[in-house]
Order: structure tokens, then sequence, then C-alpha cells
């Protein structure tokens, strides 16, 4: 029997012992985690079986076709996405058998606290603090750009725990229960009138040394762990024909010939072009990883994805004429869920100004392809031997 | 969804041509003989076609071929574009011989060519896109009058593959018409006028089904020779700008350079999906259409750019007439007229994906 006729097998047993019709949405969500079919690439019990990843689709089309709930992957991308990777990578036995269930589960709700308001970019100079205090470590400093922290349980944040050493050596990656009295969270207003993100202030927060992930000071390399899966998170997706941010400016497109003038026509046929050319790297990536030879490709989704999503977007406001001088709704919002595509063009335009910031900047990720996949010369480093402290800032 | 990889079969072929190539086609032999009379390397020629069986891969067994798909043929002109190797594998081992598999009565010349011993040429110009309006020659009795211009290898063809005007297509050979070279921007991929004066033809079978899918097989393919001559474009590029030191630094080490490159790496990237996508196209008949001008609208800037971008990063030594960059850039320029331009692709893909123009 193959593995994935035995997934197959797998799978049918659950639905047979839990019936999603006559199953609460959390109970069979637990049960599959138990059954090791939430993310099969995951060791056995930590909701895994130790296969390929590339099996998943094999449980998750079983499961599609019998209508079993899912949990909700948008909701909880950064636990999913970010927090579930590093903790399986460095975090204790403890830590993984406390953590990972509800997070896959979405009963507890994950965030990052990584970028600071003096540290974007150049993230490893942030400057929260932890300070050893007999079996805690206590924080204090400011994050910023925070999505779900309004409504996370946990947080992964990195923290300078050695001012007197080079910032990349300085740092500590920990696990922050977001339910302490010294963490607020405020809304981040942004220019599309939402509040998606959040400002947090840590103000003496006590984190035990228990929820450490890695060594004292070995936080910069725990955290390219999830920043890689963030840049596969944020490029990596898989989609039909038409199926990002070209897909409305299309439909509106074919249900408008008012709207139509020859110049905007040019434009929109360059643009389909280009999205359909980005979507068929996207499905390359995606064979790739599945046949098990990954490419740097990965590198450059995202580079792709901010670009056209911000031309296209902004060709659909032109393309609008009288109504694309409207905007849906300016009121302050907290929305739960980032959709790119949702809401009206407006919306679209102002929110995909931030996919060539969020993740990384588009200059610092052309660096990264430059050195990294080209084997071009780094940027010179001027704060390589220099103590976090004495940093110009 | 269609496979965009490459088998190790593929990988195994693309070693292969890439030795033949290196063996045949360095630099200074293909500039030395760009300038000459005769600018056609058909050693290399009958070692890729004679030699390695590939004139055929098109063609079924039964039908005197090896029976493979686009998908190997493309991986070939990968390494061809790459080498910007003056051999007529796409005219002849693609068009021509896509355009004889259309025709019933094409079996003689197809085997020929499919064998490699005979290389033919589908006398319609260069710049002819799918399903565009070509020029036709005069058929009168079994003789045919007429001049056609911008034939594309046709200075090497044994055969000619003619649209005459009473819808046919004819197959003449050679010496029954003059070719006279044209002057052109690509050195490795010259034309020729063709004149016809009461040339005897074959008549193999209708002209208008048979040039438009020899011009689609063409146009999807140039993707992948596009594809192979912008990665010679940023692979030298990146090798050079490591190398070349200026302000005692290498000059691949600005920023402002580095983010070029990398951009070009990324329509690169782009520019490998959309090629292995119309190979596999082809040769699975899904989806065809847009995936061949999808290609097409994409490759064409993204080859032309990538050399352009490697001529201006070499500088001034890329200016030179010894340095091998002219010959990707007038490629590249070429290879963007050829079987349609972007533009005429775009418009092409807006008829079929329904966004109609005003």
């Amino acid at each position: 029997m193959t593995d994935a006729d035995e997934l197959r097998r797998r799978t049918r047993e659950l639905l047979a012992a839990h019936p999603p019709a006559d199953t609460e949405r959390l109970d069979f969500l637990r049960a599959r985690f138990d059954a090791g079919l939430a993310w099969v690439h995951f060791p056995e019990g930590l909701g895994g079986l130790g296969l390929p990843r590339s099996l998943q689709v094999v449980v998750d089309a079983e499961l599609t076709a019998a209508g079993a709930p899912d949990n909700d992957p948008r909701r909880i991308g950064i636990g999913l996405g970010m927090a579930a990777p590093t903790i399986l990578q460095y975090g204790t036995e403890e830590q993984k058998a406390r953590f990972l269930r509800p997070l896959w589960t979405g009963e507890e709700v994950w965030c990052q606290l990584f970028s600071e308001p003096g540290a974007g970019s150049d993230l490893a100079a942030l400057g929260t603090r932890a300070v050893r205090e007999g079996d805690d470590w206590v924080v204090n400093g400011q994050k910023v750009w925070t999505s779900s922290a309004h409504v996370a349980r946990w947080a992964i944040l990195i923290a300078r725990t050695d001012p007197d050493v080079p910032k990349h050596r300085g740092i500590t990656y920990f696990v922050c229960d977001m339910t302490d009295p010294g963490v607020e969270v405020r809304p981040l207003r942004q220019i599309t009138g939402e509040a998606e993100f959040n400002e947090v202030f840590l103000t003496d927060v006590r984190i035990p040394d228990s929820r450490r992930l890695g060594e004292v000071g070995d936080g910069w390399r725990v955290a390219q762990t999830t920043l890689n899966n963030e840049r596969v998170a944020i490029g990596g997706r898989r989609l039909p024909r038409e199926g990002g941010m070209i897909g409305p400016v299309a439909g509106t497109w074919r249900e408008r010939p008012d709207l139509r003038t020859h110049d905007l026509h040019q434009r929109l046929m360059k643009l389909w072009v280009e999205a359909e050319v980005a979507r068929l790297t996207g499905e390359r990536l995606s064979q790739q990883l599945v046949a098990g030879q990954p490419g740097p490709e990965g590198a450059g989704m995202k580079l792709a994805f901010a670009r056209l999503n911000q031309e296209i977007s902004g060709l659909e406001v032109e393309l609008r004429g009288e109504e694309g001088l409207l905007y849906d709704d300016w009121t302050m919002r907290r929305p739960e869920l980032v959709d790119f595509t949702g809401r009206d063009a407006g919306y679209r335009y102002l929110r995909s100004k931030g996919n060539s910031i969020e993740g990384g900047t588009s200059e610092v990720l052309l660096n990264i392809v430059a050195e990294r996949v080209l084997g071009l010369p780094a940027e010179p480093r001027t704060d390589k031997d220099v103590a976090w402290k004495d940093l110009a800032r | 969804m269609s496979d965009l990889l490459y088998s190790e079969e593929e990988e195994a072929l693309r070693a292969a041509v890439r030795d033949l190539l290196t063996d045949h086609c360095d630099t200074t032999s293909v500039l030395a003989r760009a300038e000459s009379d005769a600018p056609h390397d058909l050693a290399a020629w009958k070692a890729l076609a004679d030699g390695m069986g590939l004139a055929g891969l098109l063609v079924p067994e039964a039908r005197g071929g090896q029976g493979a798909t686009h998908r190997e043929a493309a991986v070939v002109l990968e390494e061809l574009g790459r080498a910007v190797a003056p051999v007529p594998y796409l005219t002849s081992a693609v068009v021509a011989t896509e355009a004889l598999l259309n025709c019933a009565d094409g079996e003689g010349p197809l085997a020929d060519l499919a064998s490699g011993r005979v290389i033919g040429a589908l006398a319609v110009g260069l710049h002819t896109a799918p399903g565009a309006a070509y020029a036709t020659v005069r058929a009168d009795g079994g003789a045919l009058h007429g001049e056609l211009t911008g034939i594309a290898d046709a200075a090497v063809a044994d055969v000619l593959l003619v649209p005459a005007d009473d819808g046919g297509l004819y197959a003449v050979t050679a010496d029954e018409v003059t070719v006279t070279p044209q002057t052109s921007l690509d050195l490795t991929r010259p034309l020729a006028r063709v004149t016809l004066d009461a040339a005897p033809g074959r008549r193999v079978g209708d002209a208008e089904p048979a040039v438009r899918r020899a011009l689609r097989a063409g146009a999807g393919l140039l993707a992948s020779e596009q594809l192979g001559v912008a990665e010679w474009a940023l692979t030298e590029t990146v090798r050079y700008l490591k190398d070349r030191k200026q302000f005692n630094r290498p000059v691949g080490g600005f920023q402002a350079i580095k983010h070029r490159l990398a951009q070009l790496w990324l329509e690169v990237v782009n520019l490998r999906a959309a090629a292995r996508a119309a190979a596999d196209a082809l040769a699975t008949g899904e989806d065809t259409d847009v995936s061949v001008t999808v290609a097409q609208a994409y490759a064409a800037p993204v080859a032309v750019r990538a050399a352009e971008e490697a001529l201006q990063l070499h500088a001034g030594i890329g200016m030179t007439w010894e340095h091998p960059v002219h010959l990707r850039l007038k490629r590249a320029k070429a290879d963007s007229i050829a079987y349609g331009t972007a533009g005429a692709h775009r418009e092409a893909l807006a008829e079929l994906v329904d966004l109609r123009a005003p």
C-alpha cells in the first residue's frame, strides 16, 4: 500500500468515526489533529505522520469531498505559516505538545511581535529589551504592524537580551502571552481607513524562561525560520487563471463596454499576460516542491505579486472613471481577515501598496535575490562588528 | 494543469545538445561564420539532425520521425538560443515540419525532413503571426510565379513550401528557384528573397491551415529559444560583473546593478514557466492557443531586455564586434518580430480570453 493509499484509508477512518454532519467543528478538528492528518509532514503525535508535505493534498481532497470543516487557515495564517514551523524546529517537547494542537485547530490565534518603529528592514537592530530576573524575562518595548494582535492568545517575540554584542548576536526568541497585563494593544489605522494591524506596547511583561525558543542570543537564527516561511506563505499560492487581482478588473472590462478605451485595453492586456505568467511561475514552483526539487524561484514570487497587485488595482481605479473617484467606506474597522481582493477597487489599490512593504520590502528582496540566488557581492556592512548599543539611531 | 518541469530525459537531452554546441558553436566560430558567405553551420546541423536524430522529434515514428513532442523540441531550442547556433532547426524541424504534418500529401518531404538529410523552409515571411495574412505566389497550371521576401534560412533549404494564390501549399525544390540573401539584422538566422519564375511545384495540401499550424508551433517554441537567449544574457552578465572591478569593488556589488540583475532574473524565471506551458500545450493540444499567445506576448520583451541589459552592463566591451553579446541582441530583437510581435499576440489573446478592444 502506498503512502497515499494509507492516507486515504486513515482519512476515511477519521470521517467514519467523526461524521462531519454530526460532529462539532472543533471536535472534528481535534480528532483530525490527533489522527495525524492535520499536516502530514509534521511528526507523529504533533498532528502529522512524518510523511512528505506533498501528500497533504490527498487528505485535503478526501476531506473537502466529504464536506468536512477546515481550520479556517486564513484566520490563523501567522500561527500556521510562521509560528508552527519555528516551534517545530526550535521548540522543546513540552512547547510542541502545549502549543501546536490549539494553534492548528484555531482555538488559539497567534501573532508576530517582530517589527518596531526603529527596526523595519533592519529588523536585527530591534530595541525591545528582555532582562533576566530569576526564572523570568522582563520585557519592555514597542512593536508595530502586528496583525491579529487584538485577537491573539500568543505571540512569537524577538527581543534584545544583550546590548553589548553586535546586533545579530544579542537577540532571543520567545513565546509571549498576549493576556499578560503588561501587553497593551492599540489599533494602527492605515491608509485604507481600517485598522488591520496594531501597535503593541510591552511594559514589564513577564515571560518564563520555559517559553524561550532556542538558545539565549540565538534569536536571529530562529527568526530566519519564521521569516523564510512568511515569504513562502505570501508568495506561494496556487491560483486558477484570473484567480488573483486581475480577476475583478477583467470582470469589469467584460461587463462594462462603456468604460473601455484603447489605452486601457493595451495596458490591461499587458498586465493580464504578466499576471498569467506569474500564475504559471507559481504553478511551476508548486510542481517543483511536490517533485521534491525546491528552486530559488520562491524568492521572486512575492516581488512579482506585489508589483502586479499594485499596477492592476491602479488600472482598475482608472478604468472605473467616475466611479473611481468614489471609495466604498472610510469607517475605521477591525477586520480579522486580510483580503487583498476584497472590497472595491479603491480599497484594493490602497491596500496593495503594502504588498511591497510587508514581509520584506521589494528593495530588500531584490538584494536577497541578487546575493543568494545570483551570488553577487553582499552590501557593505558597517554594523557587523559594532555593539548594538553603539549603533547610529 | 500542464507539466511545467523538465523530465530527466529532457535534462539529458539538454546536456547532450549543450555538449555538441560547445564543440561546434563557440562564439568565435559563430561570429566568423556570420561574416562569411555561408553563415549557416551545416556541420553542426548534420550532427544535431542526422547524428542525434533531433530533426524528427515532432514527427510520429510511423511517418519517419522520432515520435517525441514539442516539450523535447523546446529543450533543444533553449540550447540553440543560448548558443545562437546558426542552424535551421526552428525553421525546418519545427515550422516546415508542422506545415507538412498538416498535409495529407506531404509524406515524401516530411520523412526527408524528419531524417534531417533534407532542410525545409516554409516560404512565409518570418514576421508573420499565426492567423495573419501572408504573401502568395501565382499558380499557373503546375508552374509558380512570384517573389517572396523575409524567408528565414531559405539559403540552406533544399525544399521550399510555397503558398500559392489558388489556396494550395506547394513543395518546390531549391534548384527550381532563385534564393537571394537579404542583409539581415540577425546574423545567425539570415533571411532571403525567393524568386519563382515558372517553378514546378507539387501541391502537398491546403496552405491556410498548414501555415496557421506551422506558425503557431513556431511562435510557441520560439519562446523557448528566447528563454535560452535571455538566460545566456543574464548568466554571462552576472559572471562578468562578479569579476569586473571599478572603484576598487566588483561592479556587481553596486546595489543599482544588483537590483537590475535581480529583476532580470525574475523575468527569466517567469519566461521559463511561460515557455514550458506553451511547449506542454503544443504537445498535449490543451489550451494551446492561449498558452502560445501568452508565451509570445511575454517572451519577446524579456529576451530583448535581457540582451539590452547585458550590453549596457558589459558597457564598452559589450559594444565591440568581437564580444558575443551583439549576436544575442540581434537574435532577441529579430525574435521579437518573428512569428508576430508581442503586440500582435496580445491582440489575438484579447479575442481568445474575451477581453475585447473598445
